[in-house]
């Protein structure tokens, strides 16, 4: 199970649960489950301007997230 | 953690609108109205029979190829996906009421944009009030309001919308006696079909890579201090800026503005409400497109929300006129933003985050 998932969301829902996690975490790794181009790229926007590393994994036609800091 | 690339392009995506939309202009689209979503929406509904105010009636190929260009860009980019299932008749409503909101003002955010670049002060003062409904919209959304996930589709339902757009473009290419045709006002007024079906197919292939929206600029902005999309609405005003001051369309003032009006407080309200709507809604009527045109067949829902609304707009004299806003259309604005904030606090709050919000993970 990814930490947050946000398949069949869409802006700003994605970014907004994940800037919740980012900011309930502080540091550390976070996974996101995302199924749309638009989510995926705000994320890893949002994630790299709080300089937390991200690596994309696309499986089927979603896209895995894994946040780091 | 500054992205040029990203940033460029959607600003070259500004760029690019603001200037077609100025030699829109220039070749025979209605001034200050070059490229207006709202109102080439409303001239599609008046072709097709839906209202009958005859001075707005025509199918406007700028929407058609809108969508054609963002549809053809998914699937080049493997980005097409057809989604669905979220809340979409409550998305006809508020694309419907938001409609509304913009025919009080006379314009979709790119119109606003494109007026305010033309010098018009009426414009200026729309501004704050669209800003004004998207912080209350994002009010909504911090406090949990959510239309709910859509889901996975078989691709085949999100062909759906941009096979109508291509039966209207058929439509239109052969001459079909049935679709309605202004033979004056600012429906007669057009830029030949080819130009203008060609800016369109350009702007949403740009503005389905860059995820243009002129909702999300303010919006992001407000919620996390991010200025990407806001790149693209700056591109956009200063070149429709440059162009206006280029072809001497430049005029600043409140009275006299072509398709405009001066009753202040209804150009705020309407925008407001518009601007409430379309954040609710996730994206303007520009997004709205592209997003239906990628596959998402609520923003699909959301867009016939719109020609309904503008119908109903003209059928019951809602939209306002250069005369002003309409008694009409004042009452109007007021219900809307009854069920609008109905609407709003129904889905959000405390009993809705209680309940655990459908957009938190297990």
């Amino acid at each position: 199970m990814p930490d947050v998932d946000v398949c069949g969301l869409v802006c700003p829902e994605p970014v907004l649960l994940v800037k919740r996690r980012i900011d309930a975490l502080g540091e550390g790794a976070i996974t996101v489950l995302a199924d749309s181009e638009a989510a995926r790229e705000n994320i890893k926007r949002l994630a790299t301007g709080k300089g937390w590393a991200v690596r994309i994994e696309e499986q089927d036609d979603k896209y895995l997230l894994t946040l780091t800091k | 953690m500054f992205n040029v690339k990203g940033k460029g392009l959607v600003t070259l995506t500004g760029l690019t609108i603001g200037a077609l939309a100025i030699a829109l202009m220039v070749a025979g689209n209605p001034k200050n109205m070059g490229l207006c979503i709202a109102c080439f929406l409303r001239d599609i509904a008046g072709a097709l029979g839906l209202h009958s105010a005859a001075p707005v009636q025509y199918v406007r190929p700028e929407i058609i190829g809108l969508v054609l260009g963002a549809f053809a860009a998914a699937l080049a980019t493997g980005s097409y996906r057809a989604m669905g299932g979220s809340s979409a008749l409550t998305r006809f409503v508020l694309g419907f009421i938001g409609m509304i909101g913009f025919l009080v003002f006379l314009g979709c955010p790119l119109r606003m944009l494109l007026r305010m670049s033309a010098g018009d002060l009426n414009a200026w003062l729309a501004l704050p009030g669209f800003a004004a409904g998207i912080a209350a919209g994002v009010w909504f959304i911090n406090r949990g309001f959510t239309l709910g996930r859509a889901t996975r589709q078989n691709n085949t339902h999100g062909y759906v919308f941009p096979t109508m757009m291509a039966a209207l473009l058929a439509l239109l290419v052969l001459g079909f006696p049935l679709l309605r045709a202004s033979t004056e006002g600012p429906g007669s007024m057009h830029a030949p079909l080819l130009l203008s079906l060609g800016a369109g197919l350009l702007v949403g292939a740009l503005a389905q890579r860059t995820r243009f929206c002129l909702v999300g600029p303010i919006r992001d902005l407000i919620m996390f201090r991010d200025s990407y999309l806001m790149f693209g609405m700056a591109g956009l005003f200063l070149a429709a800026l440059a162009g206006n001051l280029i072809v001497g369309n430049f005029s600043a003032g409140f009275a006299g503005q072509p398709v405009a009006h001066t009753d202040g407080l209804w150009n705020f309200l309407g925008m407001a409400l518009a601007g409430l709507c379309f954040t609710l809604v996730a994206g303007c009527p520009l997004r709205q497109l592209v997003s239906a045109a990628e596959g998402n067949t609520d923003s699909a829902v959301t867009i016939l929300g719109v020609l309904v609304g503008a119908a109903f707009a003209h059928n019951f004299g809602l939209a306002a006129s250069p005369a002003g806003a309409s008694v009409n259309g004042q009452y109007a604005v007021v219900a809307g933003f009854i069920l609008t904030l109905g609407i709003g606090f129904a889905l959000s709050g405390a009993r809705v985050l209680a309940k655990g919000r459908v957009t938190e993970s297990a």
